[in-house]
């Protein structure tokens, strides 16, 4: 018997590959947000909001990961950006492979921010790089606040948190600032939002979080190749 | 269940790990698996064996380490296991402390037979 020591992570294949898709974007300036959630907690209705306030100009593009259904799409593509459906036929996250396929059919040259809407899952997509530059979990508070305890990974690993459905507080029995503590119990410097899509509440500050982030990895870039 | 994914990329792994030795036949993958890896060891486990079984590799052992959260004191450096985000430092009770450990999706070792 010989024992091999091998010391390599499980993943390495779409380590490689994320790496890779982190280039490309660096290389085209392309700003890449992964957002993450359980089903129903309003990825899509953030994007459809979103992109409903860009102008027609601005280059967005999204790639929306389902199991099965191209339905997300199609709401989507309702606000005139390129949108791709990714359909995973019963994997339960996107990986580095389905984009990179995703993205022959598109120029990066064209796209300035892209959005990844994960398959609906607090789990599995937490292990997978896409070569984001943050991902970006939503938490509705028709869920418990002890969420972030209970997928301690990927709050651990998002930049921020998205609270949606505030509308819903009043009729809920969901306790914000336990939500918040939990949160930052697991990411001491997690960013936390609180927004509804029915009001408009804190969609100002979204979208001030988009552009930041976007002259934050602009300034990045150009400061690299200078 | 990711797992099974995982687990499809622990066996393909293994069996490129074990090539390099021709004409090998592989019988242990050592996987380590942290606290924060989003795997429960248990499914993990179960996709082991279910994707193994009835094939070439079906006595493959694996064995799974679990691997705790680890945080780094900021004050004394000392590394301890945290099982909560906020435990205090175990040498000096101080309470800012750093992440270290825990993500662990690892694999260790293959164990092969020479022909
Ligand atoms: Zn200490």
């Amino acid at each position: 018997m010989t024992v091999i020591p091998v010391e390599k992570k499980v993943l390495s294949e779409n380590q490689r590959i994320a790496a890779s898709l982190r280039d490309r974007f660096e290389d085209h300036g392309t700003l890449c947000l992964n957002l993450i959630s359980s089903p129903g907690s309003g990825k899509t209705t953030l994007l459809e909001q979103t992109l409903g306030g860009f102008r027609p100009e601005e280059r967005v593009a999204v790639l929306t990961g389902d199991l099965q259904t191209e339905n997300d799409a199609k709401r989507l593509a309702r606000y005139g950006f390129p949108v791709q459906q990714i359909t995973t036929g019963g994997v339960c996250h996107l990986d580095g492979k389905m984009i990179e396929r995703a993205l022959e059919r598109w120029s990066l040259d064209a796209i300035d921010l892209l959005f990844i809407e994960n398959v609906g899952n607090l789990v599995c997509p937490s292990s997978y790089d896409l070569g984001e530059e943050a991902k970006i979990v939503l938490l509705s508070v028709t869920e418990g606040e002890d969420k972030p305890l209970k997928y301690p990974s990927i709050f651990a690993k998002s930049e921020l948190l998205v609270l949606t459905k505030v509308d819903l507080l009043p009729h809920v029995p969901f306790k914000m600032e336990e939500a918040r503590a939990n949160a930052r119990l697991v990411h001491p410097g997690i960013e936390i939002l609180e927004l509804s899509c029915a009001t408009g509440q804190g969609l100002e500050e979204w979208r001030t979080c988009l552009s930041r982030r976007r002259e934050t990895a602009l300034q990045r870039i150009c400061a690299a190749r200078a | 269940m990711h797992e099974i994914g995982i687990a499809n990329s622990i066996i393909e792994a293994g069996q490129t790990e074990a090539a390099r030795v021709a004409g090998s036949k592989l019988v242990r993958v050592g996987i380590r698996i942290g606290a924060l890896a989003g795997v429960d060891c248990d499914a993990l486990r179960f996709a082991l064996t279910a994707l193994t079984q009835g094939t070439e590799l079906d006595d493959v052992d694996f064995e799974i380490q679990s691997c705790p959260r680890r945080n780094r004191c900021l004050d004394c450096d000392e590394v301890f296991v945290t099982a909560l985000y906020s435990d205090p430092c175990s040498r000096c009770g101080s309470e800012t402390s750093v992440l270290v450990g825990g993500e662990e999706l690892d694999l260790a070792y293959v164990e092969v037979e020479e022909p």
